[in-house]
Parts: structure tokens; sequence; C-alpha cells
């Protein structure tokens, strides 16, 4: 086994454990902490995948800001965190079959795709491309993001959409006048 | 090396962590925090075909990218949602929020 290997795999366990504990831990901010260290590992999968931009992304905008804000949402709900009520609803177990069913379907369909035999897969490991070209990825994205062929518009759409979230947002909370 | 199949399992059991999350989770905060899990879940997927499948193309990871915009967006709004209502039923617990329902 290579050494790649095992820091795939340590990393994508704790991910998934990090996960768990997001799903199921009673104390809401230790959620949220969780929530931090599973984003991480995610970003550390991106730099096996050689996606470093997308790694340095997910550090700034997910672990920066989305569980930033989270933090503050539950410090501004606090008093309902401290129960010792159980966190789950009445269908936990319902939603527990639902999820483990579709993991296995979903894992019998990649398994059918790409049997579990080292050398029979038609793409086992990943493609062996020059680092230049790996380099030049970033370059290209951006190219990408503006040009009228291929993602300007969505590009632009983005922009007004975070725009509308960002005063959607200000709106919706902003407290209401007691006149 | 590691097989493509690897990253598409874990990011199968990601996405299934966060929708019994979603499923079964009474706070309206936990089940955001599990909707977030799940679309990172999505976003491994995206770079792990970009980088088994079109390396030469930035197709994956633009993808990628907007849904990042999108997830910081989803956020904004959920949590603002969440606190407008913390303020005016004094609940963020999605099963009391019945009001729709009559």
């Amino acid at each position: 086994m290579m050494t790649q290997q095992i820091i795939f795999i340590v990393i994508s366990f704790l991910t998934l454990l990090m996960a768990w504990v997001v799903v199921t831990n009673r104390n809401l901010f230790h959620a949220a902490l969780a929530l931090m260290g599973s984003f991480l590992g995610v970003a550390g999968l991106y730099v096996l995948l050689e996606a470093g931009f997308l790694a340095a992304a997910q550090l700034l905008v997910y672990i920066g800001a989305i569980s930033i804000l989270i933090i503050f949402a539950i410090m501004m709900t606090r008093r309902l965190m401290q129960t010792t009520e159980t966190p789950f609803n009445s269908q936990w177990a319902l939603g527990g079959v639902t999820a483990l069913v579709l993991f296995a379907v979903i894992v019998f369909v990649i398994l059918q795709v790409w049997p579990w035999q080292p050398g029979a897969e038609p793409f086992g490991a990943a493609p062996e491309v020059p680092e230049a070209v790996l380099q030049g990825s970033v370059v290209q994205l951006g190219r990408a993001l503006v040009d009228v062929n291929q993602y300007v518009l969505p590009f632009e759409v983005t922009s007004v959409l975070l725009l509308a979230a960002l005063i959607g947002a200000i709106v919706v909370a902003w407290p209401e006048r007691k006149e | 090396m590691i097989p493509l199949s690897w990253y598409l399992i874990v990011s199968a059991a990601l996405f299934c962590i966060g929708l019994y999350g979603v499923l079964a989770r009474r706070n309206a905060v936990a089940i955001l925090m599990a909707v977030e899990l799940m679309l990172n879940s999505v976003n491994i997927n995206l770079i792990a075909f970009w980088r088994y499948r079109t390396p030469d193309q930035p197709i994956g990871l633009a993808w990628a990218i907007f849904v990042l915009a999108l997830a910081a967006a989803e956020a904004a709004v959920g949590l603002a949602l969440i606190i407008s209502i913390y303020r005016q039923r004094d609940s963020v617990i999605a099963e009391e929020l019945d009001t729709l329902k009559y």
C-alpha cells in the first residue's frame, strides 16, 4: 500500500468521523466545530486531487466564512441549545434506513462501473498529466469564467445572486420596528 | 495510486451522513449544517471526475466554484431566516414551525 493511499484513508476516515459527530452530537457548538474539521478534511482531499486552488477556496469560504456564520447563528439562538432532550425527531430510524439504502445503492452502482480489482479498472489511477497542465488549470479556470463562450453568464448571475442573498439576509434578519 | 471509486465511495458516505442529518435532526441550524456536508460531498465528486477524466479542461473546477458560491448564499439566507424565526417564535425546532401546515 502506498503512502498516498494511507494518507487518503486517514483523511477520509477523519472527514467521515467529523461528519458523523456533526449529525449526532447533542451540543450544537461541538457539532459546528466538528463541521469545521470535516471541511478541513475535504480540503485535504482536494489537495490529494491536486486541486490546490479549490482547497484554498474551501479553507477561505467554508472554514473562514460559512462555519463562522453558523457559529454566530448558534450563539444567537443559544438558550435552546442547552436542552437535555434528544436532538433527533421521531423519524430518525426511517431517515437512517433511507440514508443507508441510498448509500448501498450508490456503492452498488460504483462497483458495477469500476469493479473492485486493481488493474481491471478502466482508469484505476489518476491519469498522468504534465505538471504544467495542472499548474495552468487555475489560469484556464480564470479565463473560462470570463469567456463569452463558456461561463461568463453563470459567473455574472452568481454575482447578482450573491448580492441578492446579501440584501435578502439583511432584510430578513432586520429587527421588527415596534410602533 | 488511488482509484477513482475510492473518492466516489467517500463522497457517497459523506452525502448519506448529511442526508441522515437533514432527515433526523430537530434543530434547524443542525439541518443547515447537514446540508453543507451534502454540498461538500458533491464538490468532492466534481473535483474527482475533473482530475480523472478532463484534467486539461477546467469544467469540474468551474462547477465546484459555482457550488461554493451557492452554498455561501444558501447559508446566509438560511441563517437569517432561522434568526428571524427565532425572534418571532422563540424556537428553532423544525417540528414546531408548522404554521404553513394549517
